[in-house]
């Protein structure tokens, strides 16, 4: 299972290194996300910076959308997704070596909105490691969900405009805590204000990773 | 249903409704209207609620069979269309049955609850945690309905549907919860508890109790109702292609013919 999903993660994410659809597209769309807030708000600072953990969290999870979309895409053309499961891997290294490749992207993806939020917002971040551990944590959870809708989605017609109305709702859980999580680093307070969150987003990211693994194979089967 | 000719049907009784389903949608009607009476007419009015109080005889019903029986219902039917063992269409009809009169009423609960909050609270929407869990679920349970209209071989949509439910049902504890530490100014329970208990009138607590009972038998009707527009639904869709089928190979016949002759 784990060579396999080493395999399917290393196969993504050369495609992404080759055709760069992320890097030129994906975070772009995010800056322009972040950009557009900010005109929504208008241009008081004070009102930017408070709202910048909501804002990054609502940011990355359309980009999410995004990424997802272009994990499933790489394999709509050609037969490739039946080649995929003719090729003998196991499905649940399958769903976690996609779930590794989208998470790798939105990583990068988070260090360019983190530092977006900061230098155009003006937020100040004064616990750090909160920030990477909501980030981790929220990034897992969201690759693993994503990668279960892109899955159920992939052989659909109206695969662009289902996607974001199932996948959006069920992430919601992942924003409320993120942003707390933020918040709570953002005040620099103490920290303890942030574990409730950051145990509710672990919960999140077992549920959904175990649920993947484990259902993974049959949902391949039905798309 | 001529459209259909050739096509094995139904049995009778599942197309045309059985006793007991008219006998629960005649007892939920009567159990109805006893509400509304006993609601409006006999009930008095709140000492601090005034007629607003009455409000409270249905909605506590109307998200009792959304939140609890229709999605509960979906999510144990999904789950048992996903085990092997028990894996029948029976269990995904039942499940879109649920869910769409679950949506139904899941909408009846936060139209209701609005209109109790805006002269109680001051606002149309507060965004306290029970209603914004439920507004979720609504969301949730939007997009599972959205799946089933595309269109697809019965049982791909089926599985492909569960898969949808089955995930929502994992979300909604953790929705939950994290709407619940997210806002925790949170009255919903306790307005029927603390507020009306200790001075409950006797008729008041009858009322309550006969709206979810009503309520209820709405829910089951409408469920049994829906299950069978569903099988009818099925046979409809296959009977279509077969009868498209069978125009076309008409259709080569008589040019056949024509060339013969």
């Amino acid at each position: 299972m784990w060579r396999d999903s080493l395999l399917v993660a290393g196969k993504d994410l050369r495609i992404e290194a080759r055709s760069r659809v992320g890097l030129s597209q994906v975070a772009p769309f995010g800056i322009v996300a972040l950009v557009l807030f900010a005109f929504a708000l208008g241009p008081d600072r004070s009102l930017m910076a408070r709202g910048a953990p909501g804002l990054f969290w609502v940011a990355v999870l359309f980009c999410t959308v995004l990424a997802v979309q272009r994990s499933v895409s790489i394999e709509s053309g050609d037969g490739a997704r039946d080649g995929l499961r003719l090729s003998g891997l196991d499905p649940a290294g399958l769903f976690l070596g996609k779930s590794v490749a989208v998470a790798a992207q939105l990583a990068v993806l988070e260090v360019v909105l983190g530092v977006g939020v900061v230098l155009l917002y003006g937020a100040r971040i004064e616990v750090p490691w909160l920030i990477a551990a909501s980030c981790v944590l929220g990034t897992v959870g969201l690759a693993a969900t994503g990668t279960l809708y892109g899955a159920l989605s992939a052989g659909l017609r109206v695969r662009e405009t289902l996607l974001p109305f199932l996948f959006l709702p069920i992430a919601a859980p992942v924003l409320l805590a993120g942003t707390r999580v933020w918040q709570a680093a953002m005040a620099g307070g103490v920290a303890s204000d942030g574990s409730p969150w950051l145990r509710l987003l672990l919960a999140f990211d077992a549920v959904y990773v175990a649920l993947g693994i484990v259902v993974f194979g049959p949902i391949q089967e039905s798309a | 249903m001529s459209a259909n000719r050739g096509v094995p049907a139904p049995p009778l009784q599942s197309r045309r409704g059985r006793w007991w389903t008219r006998g629960i949608g005649i007892a939920a009607a009567v159990a109805t209207v006893c509400t509304v009476w006993l609601g409006l007419w006999v009930t008095p009015p709140d000492e601090t609620q005034g007629n607003l109080v009455r409000l409270v005889y249905i909605h506590p019903g109307v998200a009792w069979v959304a939140l609890y029986l229709a999605f509960g219902m979906a999510a144990v039917a999904s789950l048992l269309y996903l085990w092997p063992r028990t894996r029948s269409l029976v269990w995904d009809r039942l499940a879109a049955a649920a869910v769409e009169v679950g949506v139904v009423f899941n909408v009846c609960t936060l139209v209701s609850g609005s209109i109790w909050g805006k002269p109680t609270w001051g606002v149309w929407w507060a965004w306290d945690a029970r209603l914004t869990s439920t507004a979720v679920l609504l969301v949730l349970f939007l997009g599972y309905l959205a799946l089933r209209r595309v269109p697809a071989e019965p049982e791909v949509r089926a599985k492909r549907s569960a898969f949808v439910a089955l995930f929502a049902a994992v979300d909604i504890p953790i929705v939950h919860f994290s709407v619940l530490w997210w806002r925790t100014l949170h009255q919903g329970a306790t307005v029927l508890n603390a507020n009306l208990s200790p001075t409950i009138h006797g008729s008041m607590a009858w009322t309550l109790l006969l709206g979810f009972v009503a309520l209820t038998l709405v829910f089951v009707w409408m469920l049994l109702v829906r299950y069978r527009i569903g099988v009818l639904e099925d046979w409809l869709g296959t009977g279509e292609l077969d009868v498209a089928l069978r125009e076309r190979q008409a259709e080569g016949a008589a040019v056949g013919e024509e060339e013969a002759a």
